[in-house]
């Protein structure tokens, strides 16, 4: 019993070993994360701006109301996209830097290595959610009156562990191929936005997509956090959204690691974990 | 030249309570690569980075494998780190598999290589602090124990909290050895530590490896294509030459053997090429692969 609890101590220890390292990175890198937090802003704004694009062009449209849609969307995208950032880089930026082999060799398992590289990348995926959001509805002078925004980031925490579940699949990928399995990553985060409705309603989707768009976590977490915002809905309300959140995220951890402990395997037998690739 | 394989592996027999054994341990690289004359297009090609190394390593001993670039000294470090599948045969580690008890290694070895690798932006302590956790150490473990290792590698005290990026080879390289040394290894893999310092830097990493021999119980294995320090540091030196263990004996022993009056001759004479030779075609190939 005493050994378990030493082995359990030693894991927490090590999977708060990543979110130091991630922490000493972030702030090394602070001012080029405000660069990107700036272009972040930036493509956010001419996304919402379609809404007031729209009326004046002679569309009948509450532009309140389509311009929040819009921004909820927006900042799902740019959610997605840090968590997905940072669990690429579980792999990249450690081969870069070259110190891979090191994390790889540690007595650390892999499930707890990837939870440090996720509880990071939610905490500061979420923050800089919260800023972007405020932001952009601060430019736009956006209506809220009955928004339950606590509500919204429960729903947006919870879909965070199907996300990592995904992320952790799709970081496995620059194992794989040093080259261009970052790049897969992203069309992974683009493939998974575009069947859950990021700016529009499923409905408008061919029917094999809305077949797909079930199983995707972000249609819940886009759905539940326009009901939470737009329409004030409680937490009780939301349950219809949080609890396909919790099922898929059941899954899509164990499948996580599974892939990725595939991966790793396949990197060690043919010698990809190597800087030189 | 002469084979000697066979009398290398009368000297690895399977010891109970070794540090390190290593058994008929065979790795091959497979990748599909540029075409060469006559091969089709697509067609993988292989190369046998080991082939059937034996040997055995007592606790507290230094060995060192002595080999020219590709042949299979960085594999070897890596299969014993289980960042290597083996193809063949099975390395141990205080009787731990490598393959059936990964992390039960993991928290017996640890390595320096020819690249000091760490995260450029942050400090010498930050980098260390933060490996120390992936090893269970807290940060109250580490607080006073990072600044005294860095202290005994020479690492000067006021050069702590800058960025690695600004530090030069040597010093990042005795970082390295700092960054081994903190998680008390029971083996400690040593894959070409000074390649690439200047003389000065050299000889202090070499001072630094010595000083550990000398303090701690660690075994060691030093690969290495330095021939003065091969001799220097290790009880033992083998021969790895394209995958293949020629020798593993004192060096006075491996002079004796092949009559020559240095490691130079010894290895000259062992693999029937000048130990600084240029390599040829299937050598480059190996040094991709291995």
């Amino acid at each position: 019993m005493k050994a378990i609890g030493m082995t359990l101590r030693a894991e927490l220890v090590g999977a708060g070993g990543v979110v130091e390292r991630n922490f000493y990175l972030t702030k090394r890198y602070i001012w080029w994360d405000l660069a990107w937090f700036f272009w972040t802003v930036a493509n956010t704004l001419t996304i919402v701006f379609i809404a007031q694009g729209i009326e004046s062009t002679g569309g009948q449209i509450d532009v309140n109301e389509v311009a929040t849609s819009l921004l909820i969307g927006a900042v799902v995208w740019a959610y997605l996209g840090v968590l997905f950032e940072f669990l690429m880089e579980t792999v990249a930026w450690e081969r870069w830097e070259g110190t891979i082999e090191y994390t790889f060799m540690a007595p650390l398992s892999r499930a707890m290595h990837l939870a440090g590289q996720g509880v990071f990348a939610i905490s500061y995926g979420l923050l800089r959610a919260v800023f972007l959001f405020t932001v952009c509805a601060l430019f736009f002078d956006l209506s809220m009156p009955d928004a339950n925004f606590l509500g919204a980031f429960i729903v947006l925490a919870i879909a965070s562990i199907s996300f990592i579940g995904i992320g952790v699949m799709t970081s496995v990928l620059p194992l794989i191929s040093p080259e261009k399995g970052t790049q897969l990553g992203f069309v992974a985060q683009g493939t998974l936005l575009v069947v859950s409705g990021v700016y529009y309603p499923v409905d408008v989707l061919p029917g094999w997509m809305q077949f797909i768009a079930k199983f995707s976590p972000a249609t819940y977490a886009l759905e539940g956090a326009r009901s939470a915002i737009m329409d004030g809905a409680p937490l009780s309300a939301l349950w219809s959204d949080i609890w396909p959140l919790l099922i898929i995220g059941a899954v899509s951890i164990p499948l996580g690691l599974w892939v990725f402990s595939r991966g790793e395997l396949y990197a060690k037998r043919h010698g990809k974990l190597k800087r030189s690739g | 030249m002469i084979d000697i394989s066979e009398a290398v592996m009368e000297a690895a027999p399977a010891h109970k309570g070794a540090a390190v054994e290593v058994h008929q341990l065979r790795k091959e690289f497979r990748r599909k690569d540029s075409r060469k004359r006559g091969e089709k297009r697509g067609e993988r090609r292989s190369r046998v980075a080991l082939d059937g190394v034996s040997f055995t390593m007592e606790k507290g001993e230094t060995v060192a494998i002595l080999g020219q670039n590709g042949s299979g000294k960085s594999t070897l470090v890596r299969l014993l780190s289980t960042l290597l599948l083996p193809d063949g045969g099975y390395a141990r580690l205080l009787g731990h598999d490598v393959v059936e008890e990964p992390r039960a290694v993991r928290r017996l070895v640890n390595r320096v290589s020819v690249e000091a690798s760490f995260f450029k932006k942050m400090s010498a302590a930050e980098n260390l602090g933060y490996a120390a956790r992936y090893y269970g150490m807290t940060s109250k473990d580490t607080r006073d124990e990072i600044p005294a290792i860095l202290g005994r590698v020479g690492f000067p005290p006021d050069r702590r909290d800058e960025p690695m990026e600004a530090l030069s080879r040597g010093m990042q390289q005795k970082v390295a050895l700092a960054r081994a040394l903190l998680t008390s290894p029971v083996v400690l893999l040593l894959d070409e530590p000074t390649t690439g310092l200047d003389p000065r830097s050299k000889l202090e990493v070499q001072e630094f490896i010595r000083e550990i021999r000398e303090t701690h119980d660690s075994t060691i294995l030093l690969c290495t294509h330095d021939l003065t320090e091969a001799e220097g540091l290790a009880e033992r030196v083998g021969i790895l030459d394209r995958g293949r263990l020629l020798a593993l004996v004192p060096a006075d022993d491996l002079k004796q053997r092949y009559g020559a009056e240095t490691l130079e001759e010894a290895f000259f004479a062992a693999t029937g090429r000048e130990f600084a030779a240029e390599e040829d075609e299937d050598d480059d190939d190996r040094e991709v692969f291995a």
